[in-house]
């Protein structure tokens, strides 16, 4: 068996923080912070702080961001993504979701699901469960199913990222 | 579509685009089984590059512990960002660069001065037909100039692909934007571009792969193919293709063949190869048909690409600078462009006219023409083969305050050099008009009685 089978099936678990339409890359992370603030300390506490100032406080590993139309638009800005890591933010839902910011989440090992569905029913405090292998979001409204990530983006994602994957892809520890 | 080049042995399922052929090549799924729009892919690109941030992404590159790059001799390094390098740190970074790529036995190093990424790799037939570059830089889509899917990336990306020698991409959508009719003498690809972009928006091609045709593109010089498919990475493409013509075939052939060493006959089969040309049953998320006819010299106002009007509209914009260059419009077309409009003509007293051209072969190519001596003899300054003050990196960069009309593709606040200069886009013969005129003026304004 390899490394990856063996891997636990992992499951997302948390509460949603909803927002709305275009969340910004600004609104994710203000432009002002860019090139001064880098390590995941420095950036964790301003995600969000233009859009919801508890965000940075109130968040706990494994929850999750709801939003709308074009989550993730504006600049292709990484710490949009990081910020959300470096506070264990488990997943991103939205109604679609802005193309380099989702490269930028793969690649972080952020997921990030385009789901309708799940967007309509999700409300805020909402306690939700993704499985990213079986494609499925639990909700207290019921589930929601979502196109099945490509294979190769759910390695990259429970690897933790773009660079934990290559490293182990070199070892030979997934393929 | 698909008059010319047969399809190949495999079967295709349906109709593929242009950018569904080349990945279900690169993805080893072949026509057959091609994958579908929105569905991602592992694929292996053909050829990947990167320029002053090559130190940047070495030392990723370095944190994910391998030893030699895994494809070396698919790779290229251009310095053209910031060259020569104007302070010890710019020096620094260059240098760093230079020892990776020995060390890592990347033969395809191109120095300080051989001009711009984009231009240089076509040059250099390093890209052909058909096949997937990926750059680390926004404007990688250049490529669909002959028909290559170019697709720009980050820098961790370029790393992993430097480790793995492949990268997921998600299969776009395609749109077909057509243009057709007889543009008047002043109007060049570069106002195709900027009036699709005014008409669709700066998002108006988002994550999408434009497919440009259309007896006015056609007809275009290579070099305008060039400024046409550069210039939908403002778009928002991920990559844009023009069918690549007997005109490509030839370019690309003659330039394999010198750098190669082999015969023409095999150089020019290996530019048509890999050559991808869309089904007839293709299907398109999007189509839209111009007719060029009509159009005026468009420019894009401060401080968005989309924000184009005619040039007819402006009246009384000073210019302070007016910029000739980029990889959008920096070559020996461009420079004979400009040329046309300023002969017998002196740059306006409180103007600056900076020209740089986008390779040392533009550049010496312009000097055996005559172009350059022109442009000098009206007041013209020549910049060192590269970027330039296009991304305010390098020399020709603006005070607060100034007004810049440059031939280059973005105008965002700050793009060259302090968030308080204006910069206009247009095209070259604009450009040099400006320049005489010291405001914004159309080229046959400044023209008026010569003899065409
Ligand atoms: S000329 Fe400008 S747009 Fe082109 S590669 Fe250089 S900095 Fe980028």
């Amino acid at each position: 068996m390899t490394v990856e089978a063996a891997r636990a099936h992992r499951v997302i678990a948390g509460r949603v923080f909803r927002y709305g339409d275009a969340v910004s890359t600004d609104a994710l992370f203000p432009g002002r912070y860019t090139y001064t603030h880098t390590t995941f300390a420095e950036i964790a506490p301003h995600a969000l702080e233009d859009l919801d100032a508890d965000f940075a406080r109130t968040v706990r590993p494994g929850d999750v961001l709801v939003g709308g139309h074009g989550f993730g638009c504006g600049s292709s800005r990484e710490q949009a993504v990081t910020c959300l890591v470096a506070l264990g933010v488990g997943a991103v839902i939205a109604r679609s979701i802005a193309r380099i910011y989702f490269r930028n989440a793969v690649n972080a090992g952020l997921p990030a699901i385009a789901c309708p569905a799940a967007v309509d029913a999700l409300a805020a405090g909402d306690r939700v469960a993704i499985d990213l292998d079986e494609a499925w979001i639990d909700t207290p409204h019921g589930r929601f199913g979502f196109p099945p990530l490509a294979p190769n983006v759910r390695t990259l994602l429970r690897c933790g990222g773009l660079v934990p994957y290559v490293r182990e892809r070199l070892r030979g520890s997934v393929a | 579509m698909s008059d010319g080049e047969p399809s190949g042995a495999t079967p295709r399922a349906r109709g593929l685009t242009c950018v569904e052929a080349v990945l279900a090549r690169t993805s080893g799924r072949g026509n057959a089984d091609a994958p579908l729009p929105g569905e991602i892919v592992e694929v292996m690109p053909d050829f990947a590059f990167s320029h002053d941030n090559t130190a940047a992404i070495a030392a990723i590159w370095r944190e994910l512990g391998q030893e030699r790059v895994a494809i070396a001799e698919r790779l290229a390094v251009t310095f053209d960002h910031a060259v020569p390098a104007p302070t010890p740190r710019h020096a620094l970074n260059h240098a760093e660069a230079r020892r990776f790529a020995q060390e890592q036995g990347i033969r395809h190093l191109f120095e300080v001065g051989r001009g711009i990424c984009h231009q240089v790799l076509g040059e250099e037939a390093l890209v052909l037909p058909g096949q997937l570059v990926l750059g680390a830089d926004s404007h990688t889509p250049h490529f669909g100039w002959m028909g290559a899917m170019g697709v720009g990336i980050g820098r961790t990306e370029m790393a992993a692909v430097w480790a793995l020698g492949s990268i997921w991409l998600r299969v776009p959508e395609s749109i077909e934007i057509r243009f057709d009719g007889e543009p008047s003498p002043w109007v060049d690809a570069k106002d195709l571009a900027l009036w699709v972009l005014g008409l669709l928006g700066a998002e108006g091609g988002s994550y999408r792969s434009v497919e440009l045709r259309g007896t006015a593109v056609a007809r275009l010089s290579l070099a305008e193919r060039a400024t046409l498919a550069n210039m939908m990475a403002e778009l928002g493409a991920k990559c844009a293709f023009v069918e690549p013509d007997d005109a490509v075939f030839e370019y690309l052939a003659e330039r394999l063949a010198r750098r190669t060493g082999c015969g023409h006959d095999e150089a020019a089969a290996m530019a048509r190869a890999g050559a991808v040309f869309p089904d007839p049953d293709a299907s398109y998320a999007e189509r839209h048909a111009l007719d060029v006819s009509a159009l005026e010299p468009q420019v894009a106002c401060p401080h968005a690409v989309d924000r184009t009007v005619s040039v007819t509209t402006l009246h009384d914009v000073r210019v302070d600078q007016a910029f000739l260059g980029t990889c959008t419009n920096g070559r020996l077309e461009d420079l004979e462009a400009a040329r046309r409009v300023v002969r017998g003509r002196r740059v306006a007293k409180g103007t600056r006219f900076v020209v740089i051209p986008a390779s040392s072969e533009v550049l010496e190519a312009g000097v055996a023409s005559g172009a350059v001596a022109d442009l000098l003899a009206a007041g013209a300054v020549l910049g060192t083969p590269g970027c330039g003050p296009c991304m305010g990196n390098h020399q020709g960069v603006l005070a607060p305050g100034e007004v810049c009309v440059s031939s280059g593709n973005r105008n965002y606040r700050g793009r060259m050099g302090t968030k308080e200069a204006e910069i206009y886009l247009a095209s070259p013969a604009v450009v040099a008009a400006s320049a005489i005129a010291g405001r914004i003026a159309h080229p046959a304004e400044v023209c008026a009685g010569d003899t065409p």
